[in-house]
């Protein structure tokens, strides 16, 4: 008998075992909410799967009475471009103030301890500072995912550009490098599939940010939706949003990856 | 031309003193090997020609000028690890240098060229590409190459700049005995045919021997055991080697010209 450690699944039994705990948690489901259905036809936490499903077909499918509006894609698209925009500008900080912090020593000495403070503000606390500066719109939320993400991934980036190696930037200035050369054909490049995988691991905060916004002050979106059902101890909406904002976090997971390994090969290669 | 002068040199760090009073004249297109102990101020002595360490006081002459005190394209460098660029292929690390020093506005901006001088510049780095036996991974990238390969692409990376001085920091130090004999033909055949000095670090004593044209030996020449650090290293045997000299005839023959 091999030990523990050296047992390997096989692809197809891999494939398998990583379904199992998904099919586990639904049938605990449909266990939970047959025992409380059985006692209480009424029950409002654990609904059948017919009530999801009508649910889901009148939110994804049919167009709300009131505002003639398909509710499900406008929430998705609402929350999309909240996050897609933030993001999008996160990304750019991100990577040009984290590269000029990590490659010019003058840069780091003026910024990396400001950074650094400017990383542990709550981005919750200052909400309220966005409302009343900002308003209640659109500016807001995006700028509370903005501060929520950016700083972190500034320090990250301007960490791993301190992390590669001294004898590259020397190799390249006595092949004539100036540091202009240096920060776009060396240190950038290197830097690109780490901003992927920093804004990966970001993805989570990012959406905890605006679910927040979401909830406290808006008229559409996810979170706005979720938090609005609240009241009505509608599960069986709540429940579906939930599962939907996991895959939309997941398929963005997913497609970052998927961007990165397509156009930094060498990256992959490297970890070999 | 490159002579390098060295005039009274100190390199200390703080109470440290890690060289004391060195003193050299190397010619245009010496090989020179320098071995001896670790923390003999080899590397340091090395460091201070690439520019990245400066002299605490004395002169250090390249051609009867001060070394700048920044790396730049007068002097190559290979380094034991971590000298070639993982994100770019193996042509695209060997084209990287004339694509720095390229003259027009791309090469400035970008750092690449474009059009007959990309052309021009990717015939010379298939010269050397065949020339050092690299031609067939031209595309694969640092990492999928042997450790041997690696510092093969390293060293015709900084060759094909044409330096006027080459620093080798233990080149050799970690690949397989079996390559290095290979290693050894490349190196000398590439000092051969361009007119460059060559400085290199080894461990290897014999190494040093059937390279060099003069070999430096670094060790410290007082020793005070209540205080180790007292006291810096200087060059305690300077030893010229009539072999591998350039119109030598008892070093290693060339088995092919190279570029």
């Amino acid at each position: 008998m091999p030990r523990l450690i050296n047992l390997h699944p096989r692809r197809s039994s891999a494939l398998a075992l990583s379904a199992l705990p998904f099919i586990l948690l639904a049938l605990a489901y449909l266990f939970g909410s047959h025992l409380r259905l059985a006692e209480n036809p009424d029950d409002k936490l654990l609904p059948a799967l017919g009530d999801l499903y009508d649910t889901i077909k009148q939110y994804a499918f049919d167009e709300d009475l009131r505002s003639g509006a398909v509710l499900l894609w406008l929430d998705t698209f609402a929350s999309l471009k909240r996050i897609g925009i933030a993001l999008g500008i996160s990304a750019v900080t991100a990577l040009v103030v984290g590269l000029a912090i990590g490659i010019v020593p003058l840069l780091r000495a003026t910024f990396g301890t400001f950074i650094t403070v400017i990383s542990m503000i709550p981005p919750l606390a200052v909400l309220p500072i966005l409302f009343i500066v900002m308003g209640l719109d659109e500016l807001s939320k995006v700028t509370l995912i903005i501060i929520g993400i950016t700083p972190v991934m500034i320090r990250d980036l301007a960490q791993r550009c301190a992390e590669l190696p001294a004898e590259q930037l020397i190799k390249a200035q006595t092949l004539g490098a100036n540091s202009w050369q240096l920060v776009v054909r060396v240190v950038l490049p290197q830097l690109l599939p780490r901003l992927l995988g920093s804004l990966r691991l970001q993805l989570c905060s990012a959406w905890l940010f605006l679910i927040s916004a979401e909830a406290i002050a808006s008229t559409e979106g996810l979170g706005y939706r979720i938090f609005l059902v609240r009241r009505y101890l509608a599960m069986d909406v709540i429940l579906p949003y939930v599962v939907w904002i996991t895959l939309l976090a997941f398929a963005m997971d997913w497609l970052l990856r998927l961007i990165s390994r397509r156009a930094f090969p060498w990256a992959e290669t490297e970890k070999r | 031309m490159a002579a390098v002068t060295v005039k009274r040199l100190w390199k200390e760090y703080g109470a440290q003193v890690v060289l004391e009073n060195l003193n050299l004249t190397i010619a245009d297109h010496e090989f020179v090997t320098i071995v001896g102990a670790s923390g003999c101020g080899k590397t340091t002595f090395l460091r201070m020609l690439l520019g990245i360490e400066q002299p605490t006081r004395g002169e250090l002459l390249i051609d009867g000028q001060p070394v700048s005190p920044e790396p730049n394209q007068d002097r190559g460098v290979v380094f034991q690890r971590y000298s070639l660029f993982p994100h770019l292929s193996v042509l695209n690390n060997l084209l990287l240098g004339l694509e720095l020093q390229g003259a027009p506005l791309s090469s400035k901006l970008l750092g690449k060229l474009f059009g007959a001088k990309r052309r021009a510049a990717i015939d010379k780095a298939h010269e050397l590409l065949n020339a050092i036996g690299l031609y067939t991974a031209r595309n694969k990238y640092p990492s999928q190459l042997s450790g041997g390969m690696q510092q093969r692409l390293s060293i015709a990376q900084s060759v094909i700049c044409e330096p006027k001085i080459l620093l080798l920091d233990e080149p050799f130090g970690a690949l397989d005995p079996g390559i290095t004999a290979d290693m050894h033909e490349l190196i000398l055949n590439l000092w051969r045919s361009r007119r460059m000095t060559i400085f290199m670090i080894t461990h290897d004593v014999q190494e040093s021997f059937k390279l060099g044209t003069r070999l430096l030996v670094f060790d410290k020449l007082r020793h005070d055991p209540q205080s180790p650090e007292a006291y810096g290293a200087s060059v305690t045997y300077d030893i010229p080697l009539k072999h591998g000299h350039p119109h030598g005839d008892n070093g290693p023959a060339p088995s092919r010209k190279l570029a």
